[in-house]
Parts: C-alpha cells; sequence; structure tokens
C-alpha cells in the first residue's frame, strides 16, 4: 500500500500562535512552542511530531496568516 | 523519509499565495479575515483576475484590506463600498469588482447602499464578514449580535426589548431580484474553508458572466471581541451563531 509522507514549514516570525492549525491537524503534529517567543511575543507553532505528518495540508487551510507551507511525498513502494 | 527528502520545492502542496503581500495582517491572532484574505488571494491568482480586479474596501477591521492583497483597490467611505463598487464596475466594466464588507459596515451604516446595489444587480461580488459585533472599535453591539450575546454596549445581553432582534441581512438579500447567487458560508474547519473557497469562485464567475449581484457572506468569529480564545471561538460559533445564520446556499440562479 502506498505511503505517504509529509512536512510542514513555518514561518515562525510571521506567525501569532493562534493555535487554529494545533487545532485543524488530524495527526497531533503541531503544537505552540510552550516556552520560547517570536520577535512579536508570541508563542509559534512548531511541528512536535514532524514523522507524524501525512501532508494533508490541513493547518495550512485554516491558518489566518498564511505562515504554513505543507510538502508531500506519495511512496507507493516502486 | 527525512523531512530534507520531504521538504523540496517538487513535492510542495501548499505554499503562500503570490498575491498577498509580504506585509504582516494587523488582524488579532486567529482571526477569521485572515482566512478569507488568504482565499480571495489564492483565486484571484488562480482565476487569472490579478490585473483586471478592484476591490473596494470597507471600515473596520478589514479597512487594509488594500495593504495585504496585491490588486487594485479603492477605499469606501463607512458602509458606501457597494455604491463605489457600482461605479467602479459600470466605469470599468472588463473589470471584476468586489467589495470586502463587515457586519457593522454592511449591516449597519450601508444597508441602503447594500440593498439597492443589489436591487439594482449590480455586476459585483460581495464578501460579508459577520462576526456579530464591532471588532475594531472594541466590540459593541452590531445589528446582527445574537440575543443574550454579551458585548461592550449590552454588558447584561442583547434583548429584543431594549436592542432589537439579530439582522439576518442576507436573508433579506436573498429575496431581490437582482441577486443572483447568496450564500452563507464559514471558515472554522478545513472543510469549511474548501467550501467558502468554491463559494468566492462562483460568485467572482458570476460577475465576470455579468449576472448580477452575489452576496457571500461568511459566518466569522471575534476572538478578541467575543472574549474567547481562537479555538474557542470556533467552537461558540458553531454552536450559537449557526442557529441564527445557517450555513447552505439562499439563492443559486
Amino acid at each position: 500500500m502506498a505511503k505517504v509522507y509529509g512536512a510542514v514549514t513555518i514561518d515562525s516570525r510571521r506567525c501569532k500562535g493562534c493555535e487554529l492549525c494545533v487545532v485543524a491537524c488530524p495527526c497531533d503534529v503541531l503544537q505552540l512552542q510552550p516556552k520560547e517567543v517570536n520577535d512579536r511575543g508570541y508563542h509559534f507553532a512548531y511541528a512536535s511530531k514532524p514523522e507524524a505528518c501525512i501532508g494533508c495540508a490541513a493547518c495550512a487551510t485554516v491558518c489566518p496568516d498564511a505562515c504554513i507551507e505543507v510538502y508531500r511525498v506519495v511512496d507507493r513502494g516502486n | 523519509m527525512k523531512p530534507e527528502d520531504i521538504i523540496r520545492p517538487e513535492n510542495k502542496v501548499y505554499a503562500r499565495p503570490e498575491l498577498l503581500t509580504d506585509r504582516d495582517t494587523h488582524y488579532c491572532p486567529g482571526c477569521s479575515h485572515g482566512v478569507v484574505h488568504r482565499l480571495v488571494a489564492e483565486l484571484l491568482a488562480e482565476m487569472g483576475l490579478a490585473d483586471k480586479t478592484i476591490g473596494i474596501a470597507p471600515v473596520g477591521c478589514a479597512v487594509f484590506a488594500y495593504n495585504y492583497i496585491n490588486v487594485d483597490w479603492i477605499e469606501a467611505a463607512h458602509g458606501r463600498a457597494p455604491a463605489l463598487a457600482t461605479a467602479a464596475s459600470r466605469l470599468n466594466p472588463d473589470r471584476m469588482v468586489f467589495t470586502y464588507q463587515g457586519d457593522g459596515d454592511l449591516a449597519a451604516i450601508g444597508t441602503a447602499e447594500t440593498i439597492h446595489a443589489c436591487n439594482r444587480g449590480e455586476n459585483i461580488t460581495i464578501i460579508f464578514i459577520n462576526n456579530a459585533i464591532y471588532g475594531m472599535t472594541g466590540g459593541q453591539m452590531a445589528p446582527t449580535t445574537l440575543l443574550g450575546m454579551k458585548t461592550a454596549t449590552t454588558p447584561y445581553g442583547r434583548t429584543a426589548e431594549l436592542n432589537g432582534y439579530p439582522l439576518a441581512i442576507t436573508n433579506l438579500l436573498a429575496q431581490l431580484d437582482g441577486t443572483c447567487y447568496v450564500t452563507r458560508q464559514a471558515v472554522h474547519t478545513p472543510a469549511a474553508v474548501r467550501k467558502a473557497k468554491g463559494a468566492i469562485k462562483k460568485a467572482f464567475e458570476n460577475t465576470l458572466g455579468k449576472r448580477g449581484t452575489s452576496v457571500v457572506e461568511i459566518v466569522a468569529t471575534c476572538n478578541s471581541g467575543w472574549k474567547l480564545t481562537p479555538a474557542q471561538s470556533n467552537e461558540w460559533m458553531a454552536e450559537h451563531m449557526f442557529a441564527k445564520y445557517p450555513l447552505g446556499d439562499l439563492k443559486n440562479e
């Protein structure tokens, strides 16, 4: 069966830490930084479990600041 | 598979829309405006309308929309976006003209302009962001505020005796002969965002095809005004707002 690998890159400078991507992710890949903040003082989102990402782009679809880019590779095993 | 093998240009499935400017939005974290701006920017690029579009910016939180989407814009006086859009579309029939308005702008001070532009069947798209509150000025009651909803000017909740009833203006607009497409959408889940994008696309196509006025209401959140987190706002909206403002097409001709 084909296996899907995904990855996200998050513009941490632009992220406002609204947490909507964390809620939208079906695989619990994303979290907000518990302590670290960006220049504007927001706890920005990061991929805490990047290996679980399937590249579905649900996070990017709900991001109000368009700071998430999504990559996907479908490995069909050949 | 390692992240560096996945994060390559050929594997990119979602990128920041090229029509969004590099400027950071002034919106609060989690504001629905950002999502709708993104959808508009995506659609204008996908439909090849970047050089053919005139947007009319409102007064309200979205007053600086012209800073964020890289197309031609005109800034209207409060509530007068449909009147300005009428002029822009009649004088430039080859352009796709849309307004982007909030509920205080469209449903309060701009009621007359909105209703008459829709009644004349102007070839424009009206994108109406309904978050049931005046966000920019500090969370005062709007015409669309729900009964019982607490705002800065209804601290004990809106009552019908004192404040009248919430105004579902989109339902009124659907009754007018000039409108060809009236729909109500939301952007609180990935599925809803995709549906909303389809609705805005249809509205833009109607405007290009000169079929009359298209109105896309987006039931939205104002987490700062509602005093909730963005995620809680989405839940509150699904629980309370959709009862008064149910999603779906009201008119599709």
